[in-house]
């Protein structure tokens, strides 16, 4: 039911962890309904240099998780918020459909890290 | 991979063993007669559905006459408890909420067709309180439904003292025993039941065929119009060779019951306690001893059921959870919550449930795997990570 590319990440997600002195961190979803996402990004002159995650999900949020951090690294400020997550489902090869609700997180992650980095230094 | 794949899920299904498919074999070309035919090949076919009725009744102390096939657990449900509101005369129906959905939905349908229906809550470990159902029959109650063995956790009902306050009462008293013929004894007289339903492929035989036990004397409407079959009450040409192969599958696992039974419990407890040992923060759901005896339930906290479940399958065990991820729901399992636990946990749970072929050392690999695979997960859980800075605190 998954692409080999959602297992792949699965089984050897990338950039998972914390960064110390992060520029930006959220926190999205909720234990309730059975996906949390945290993000952490590092910004050095305008760009996300580095980014990791911790996520308490399924295969899918893990995933989706693992494959946006490795797409917003490089990126600016800008080029990230752009991120949407139909983008990122795109490159996992696509996810089952009862499974998109749990991918919607990486992109709200990404986007709550931005905006509590452009709050710190705003 | 080179370890060989374990399937722990036999609570969702079971191979069907040699044995059966060597009986439902000739069923279904050398011996393809209508059982309602007249000839000497419809004859033979008659003789094979009246053998394996017979089978299925010895199975559970029941009459012959009083055993219906169906087409599977669910349409049993459907049945008993559709067939019994058809007839009777009151509005007022008493479950638990941790029934199957074959009975739940079906509640849910006839609440919706004017009936009340009372989902009595059970206690932490699955217990449905027979005082409680005393105390929710009404004058206008006309059915009981109680399930034998939960599906989820293994906890095995009351029934017979829950049987006894509902013949006491003179209301009919169904349960869903699909989890529990073959696998813990069954006994429509000593339970005081008058309806119970059986699906073929819980116990070794085949998809897609079940039954339904009526005791003679109680009257429920038909439930498929049509030909005579199932005495007038459930049209359709017999699905012959799987009705042959249920009836030889329920034979045997009565035979080796109590044989397999303590093997499996014995197993059973070996898989729960060694997690309880080499695993911090995690729950057994479900009672410890009052349980299905190929039943493992457990909760680990931190981290979410499919993706344990798809890293034991990487690993090569087949398992299933409770997770909202796994049913495509944004509730994790109703039976779960009913049990009293929050949201976060039930998300993390994972059943195990043993089968025929499992093994001491299928158990063992799975000892060596677990531990690895939660505390990968848990490392890689915000949760985790919150909660045990807030402990060091
Ligand atoms: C308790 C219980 N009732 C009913 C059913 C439905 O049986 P079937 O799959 O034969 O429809 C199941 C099987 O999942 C079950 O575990
Ligand atoms: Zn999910």
């Amino acid at each position: 039911m998954y692409s080999d590319k959602v297992m792949d990440h699965f089984e050897h997600p990338r950039n998972v962890g914390e960064i110390d002195n992060a520029s930006g961190s959220g926190t999205v979803g909720n234990a309730k309904c059975g996906d949390i996402m945290k993000m952490d990004i590092k910004v050095e002159n305008g760009v996300i240099v580095d980014a990791k995650f911790k996520t308490f999900g399924c295969c899918a949020a893990v995933a989706t998780s693992s494959m946006a951090t490795e797409m917003i690294k490089g990126k600016t400020i800008e080029e990230a918020l752009a991120l949407t997550n139909k983008q990122v489902m795109d490159e996992l090869g696509g996810l089952p459909p009862v499974k998109i609700h749990c991918s919607v997180l990486a992109e709200e992650s990404i986007r709550a890290a931005l905006e509590d980095y452009q709050k710190k230094h705003a | 991979m080179n370890h060989k794949m374990i399937y722990l899920d036999n609570a969702a299904t079971t191979a069907v063993r040699p044995e059966v498919l060597d009986a439902m074999l000739p069923w279904f070309s050398a011996h393809y007669g209508n059982p309602s035919s007249i000839h000497a090949a419809g004859r033979e076919a008659k003789i094979a559905v009246e053998t394996a009725r017979k089978q299925v009744a010895a199975a559970i102390g029941a009459l012959p006459q009083e055993i219906y096939f169906t087409g599977c657990g669910s349409e049993s449900d459907n049945w008993a408890i559709r067939g019994l509101a058809d007839v009777a005369k009151g509005r007022h129906i008493i479950t638990s909420a941790i029934e199957h959905h074959a009975v739940l939905h079906t509640c849910e349908y006839l609440e919706k067709k004017g009936y009340e229906v009372t989902y009595l809550p059970v206690d932490e470990y699955g217990f449905v309180s027979p005082q409680a159902v005393k105390d929710a029959i009404r004058g206008d109650t006309i059915l009981i439904t109680v399930m034998t063995a939960n599906n989820e956790i293994g906890t095995v009902e009351p029934i017979a003292e829950i049987g006894a306050i509902a013949k006491e009462a003179g209301i009919p008293f169904h349960t869903d025993a699909v989890q529990a013929v073959g696998a813990i004894p069954v006994d429509v007289n000593a339970m005081n039941v008058d309806m119970l339903s059986m699906s073929a492929h819980k116990l070794g035989g085949p998809k897609g065929v079940g039954a339904l036990y009526v005791r003679k004397g109680l009257r429920i409407s038909p439930f498929i119009f049509g030909g005579a079959q199932e005495h007038n009450r459930r049209a359709g040409t017999e699905n012959l060779a799987s009705i042959v192969g249920m009836g030889k599958a329920i034979e045997i696992a009565a035979a080796e019951l109590e044989e397999h039974g303590k093997r499996l419990t014995k197993l059973r407890d070996k898989l729960i306690g060694g997690v309880l040992k080499t695993i911090p923060d995690v729950r057994l759901n479900g009672h410890p001893t009052q349980r299905l005896p190929n039943n493992f339930n457990m909760c680990f906290r931190y981290i979410e059921g499919e993706s344990l479940l798809m890293r034991l399958d990487l690993a090569g065990v087949e398992g299933s959870s409770g997770s909202a991820c796994t049913s495509g729901s944004l509730d994790p399992s109703h039976v779960l919550l009913a049990i009293g636990l929050p949201h976060e946990i039930a998300h993390g749970s994972l059943r195990l449930t043993l089968g025929l072929d499992t093994t001491q050392e299928d158990i063992d690999y799975v000892l060596s795997k677990l531990p690895g695979i939660v505390q990968v997960l848990r490392d890689m859980s915000p949760l985790y990570h919150m909660d045990k800075a807030k402990e060091n605190a």
